[in-house]
C-alpha cells in the first residue's frame, strides 16, 4: 500500500498538521513502509471475530447526577495563549 | 560503601519510621545525587528541590509524631519519588516531553499524584520521556535525550526513560511511569531496575496526559520488587474520575510477596524468543526460568500464535487513538500557539507543525489514515478484531498457567542514534511487551543478569488480569534467589563522605 505525497497532504489536512515538502516525501516513504508491514493483518480470517474496543467488560459507568465544584474560571484560563472577558480568544473561523 | 541514595524504598521506610534517618536527610542526599549525576544522565526535565524539601519537612513532622509506629504514617512518607512528565502536577510545569506543552502549568493533580501526596511521598522532579510517551529510547523527547546510567553512550529505553534512569542512578528511590506498549518494562530492563505495568483499569489515568486511551497504564519503578509493591499499593484502585478503572478490590501487595512459588505453573511462550534476539538475552532469560523451576515452579512451553501480529495490531490501534488524543493541542486552551497567523485553521497547522516532533507527527498521520473514510474497516476495525485473537491466546494460556515468563526486550541498551532514523527497527524493541498491553494484562520486568558488555537484561513475567499479587510474588521469589538487584551502576554510588587523608 504505497502512500503518495497527495495522500500525505490529504491526511495532514485532516489532522490539521502543517508539513514541509521534505516531510511530505519522507512521510510518504516511511508510512508506506510501515503500512506494508501491516498488510500481514489482512491474511487473518476475522469474519466471525468481534472487535475489542476495551479489554475490561465495563458498561455504562455512571455516577449520580449530583453537581460538584468545578475548576475556577481563572485557573482554567491561566494557560490560555490569549483570552478576553473570561473567554479563550482565537482567530476568526467563519468568513464574512 | 553504603550510601543513602542506594537504599531501597523498604529499607528507607524502616529507617525513617525508627527515626534513624530523617526525610530531609534522605531528600537532601537524593538532591545532591541529582546535582552530581544530572549533567551526565539528564533524567529530569525539571528538578523541584523547594517542593521536595517542603514535603520532606512535613514528612519528618508526621514521622516524629508517629513515634516509631509504622501504622501512624502512610508507607511512602518521606520517600523521594520522580514523576514522569505526563502526570499533571498542580503548579508544576508538565510537558509530556513535548515542546507543544512548554510552559503548561496544570491547575490540578492527576489522581495518582494526589494519592502519592496523601501517601507522604516527596517529589524530587519531573522525569524526561519520549514525547507524548511515543518511543522506546527517550530520544524522541522534545528537549534532550536521557542517557543510560550503565553506559552513557546508550539509551535508557523509553518512553519512561527518565524515570528508569533516575532510579538506576540513585537520584530517587521510586519513580512513576506509564506503559502503553512497553514503556515501563522495556526501560526497566535496559536500566536494570524493576518496572511494573498493572492490569488495564487497575490504576487511574485521570490527569495522565493521554497517548492511547485503551492501552495506557500507570506503574512503578524501583530497586527491588518490594518497592514496586509499595508504590503500586499507594496508587491502585477505583477512581470515580476515571470510568475505565475497575471496581476490583486492592489486595495487600507487600504481604503478597511472601510464600514462595512452589507449584506455581509458569508458561514460556516460544514466540517471544524472536529471531534476531541478542543471544545473551535469550540465554540469561532461559537461565532465569531454570531458577524459577529450581524454586519449585512447574515450567512448560506454551504457544501464543497470534503474538506475531501484536506489533501490527498495536501500531494501528495506538496511532489511531493518539491521533484523536493529540487533536486538542491546537493552540486554543493551552500550550504553543501560532497567534500571529490570521486564519484559525492555518494557525492550528502551524502550531502543530512547530510543536510536535517527527515521531508524534508520524503517528498522528498513521492514525488519521487508519481511521479515515475508506480505510477504517481495513485497518482500525481489523486491528481491533486481531486484538481479540491476541487476547484469546492469553486467556487460553492462563487456563494452564498462572504466570508467563519471557524476555522483556530483544536486546540490551542500544546506542543513542542507532535506531532513531529507522522507525520500524525502533518499534521492534517492544515486540515482547506490546501483546501484554493489547490484552490489557499486568507485566513486570526484573533484572536477570548482564550481557558481555555489562548491560542489564530483564526477565518479563506476565500475569492474569488483576493478579498483580501472584506476579509480584513470582518476581520477588526470583529476585531473592539471585544477586542481580544488588548491582548498581558506578554512577549510583556517591563519592566518599571524606577525602582520603594526605
Amino acid at each position: 500500500m504505497a502512500l503518495t505525497p497527495q495522500d500525505v497532504d490529504h491526511v495532514a489536512a485532516l489532522a490539521r498538521l502543517g508539513i514541509t515538502p521534505e516531510e511530505r516525501e519522507r512521510f510518504a516513504q516511511q508510512l508506506s513502509v510501515i503500512l506494508e508491514h501491516f498488510r500481514a493483518l489482512q491474511e487473518l480470517d476475522t469474519e466471525q471475530i468481534p472487535p475489542t474496543a476495551q479489554v475490561l467488560d465495563l458498561r455504562n459507568v455512571m455516577r449520580p447526577d449530583v453537581p460538584r465544584p468545578s475548576l475556577p474560571r481563572e485557573e482554567v484560563l491561566a494557560n490560555a495563549p490569549r483570552q478576553e472577558n473570561g473567554y479563550f480568544k482565537i482567530q476568526a473561523v467563519l468568513e464574512e | 560503601m553504603s550510601t543513602l541514595t542506594t537504599l531501597t524504598a523498604p529499607e528507607a521506610r524502616d529507617l525513617l519510621v525508627r527515626r534513624e534517618l530523617s526525610a530531609v536527610e534522605l531528600t537532601r542526599a537524593c538532591l545532591e545525587q541529582i546535582e552530581r549525576v544530572e549533567p551526565y544522565v539528564r533524567a529530569f526535565l525539571k528538578v523541584t528541590p523547594e517542593l521536595a524539601l517542603e514535603q520532606a519537612q512535613a514528612a519528618d513532622r508526621a514521622l516524629a509524631e508517629g513515634k516509631g509506629d509504622p501504622k501512624a504514617t502512610p508507607a511512602l512518607t518521606g520517600i523521594p519519588v520522580a514523576l514522569k512528565d505526563l502526570f499533571c502536577t498542580r503548579g508544576v510545569e508538565t510537558t509530556s516531553g513535548s515542546k507543544i506543552l512548554q510552559g503548561f502549568i496544570p491547575p490540578y493533580d492527576a489522581t495518582v499524584v494526589e494519592r502519592l501526596r496523601r501517601a507522604g511521598a516527596v517529589f524530587v522532579g519531573k522525569a524526561n520521556m519520549d514525547e507524548f510517551a511515543m518511543g522506546s529510547s527517550t530520544e524522541n523527547s522534545g528537549y534532550f535525550p536521557t542517557r543510560n546510567p550503565w553506559d552513557l553512550e546508550r539509551v535508557p529505553g523509553g518512553s519512561s526513560g527518565g524515570s528508569a534512569a533516575a532510579v538506576a542512578a540513585g537520584e530517587c528511590l521510586l519513580a512513576l511511569g506509564t506503559d502503553t506498549g512497553g514503556s515501563i518494562r522495556q526501560p526497566a530492563s535496559l536500566c536494570g531496575v524493576v518496572g511494573l505495568k498493572p492490569t488495564y483499569g487497575r490504576v487511574s489515568r485521570y490527569g495522565v496526559i493521554a497517548f492511547a486511551s485503551s492501552l495506557d497504564q500507570v506503574g512503578p519503578f524501583s530497586i527491588g520488587v518490594e518497592g514496586t509493591a509499595m508504590l503500586l499499593q499507594a496508587i491502585a484502585g477505583l477512581d470515580s474520575l476515571d470510568s475505565t478503572t475497575a471496581p476490583v478490590p486492592v489486595p495487600d501487595y507487600r504481604a503478597a510477596l511472601q510464600g514462595g512459588i512452589k507449584g506455581l505453573r509458569i508458561g514460556v511462550p516460544k514466540e517471544y524468543f524472536v529471531e534476531g534476539m541478542q543471544p545473551d538475552v535469550a540465554r540469561l532469560v532461559r537461565r532465569a526460568v531454570d531458577t524459577l523451576a529450581g524454586l519449585g515452579a512447574v515450567v512448560d512451553e506454551v504457544s501464543l500464535p497470534y503474538s506475531d501480529y501484536g506489533l501490527a495490531t498495536y501500531y494501528i490501534i495506538a496511532p489511531a487513538e493518539v491521533s484523536s488524543n493529540l487533536a486538542r493541542y491546537n493552540g486554543v486552551k493551552y500550550g504553543l500557539a501560532a497567534v500571529d497567523e490570521p486564519d484559525m485553521f492555518r494557525a492550528m497547522e502551524v502550531t502543530r507543525q512547530r510543536g510536535f516532533g517527527n515521531e508524534a507527527k508520524r503517528r498522528i498521520m498513521l492514525g488519521t489514515y487508519a481511521l479515515s473514510s475508506g480505510y477504517y474497516d481495513a485497518y482500525y476495525l481489523k486491528a481491533q478484531k486481531v486484538r481479540t485473537l491476541i487476547k484469546r491466546d492469553f486467556d487460553r494460556a492462563f487456563e494452564r498457567f498462572d504466570v508467563l515468563a519471557a524476555p522483556t526486550s530483544p536486546t540490551t541498551a542500544f546506542r543513542l542514534g542507532e535506531k532513531v532514523n529507522d522507525p520500524l527497527a525502533m518499534y521492534l524493541s517492544d515486540v515482547c511487551t506490546i501483546p501484554v498491553n493489547v490484552a490489557g494484562l499486568p507485566g513486570i520486568s526484573v533484572p536477570c543478569g548482564f550481557d558481555a558488555q555489562g548491560l542489564p537484561v530483564g526477565l518479563q513475567l506476565i500475569g492474569k488480569a488483576f493478579d498483580e499479587a501472584t506476579l509480584l510474588r513470582a518476581a520477588y521469589s526470583y529476585e531473592q534467589a539471585t544477586e542481580w538487584h544488588k548491582r548498581r551502576p558506578l554512577l549510583a554510588e556517591q563519592p566518599p563522605a571524606a577525602a582520603p587523608a594526605g
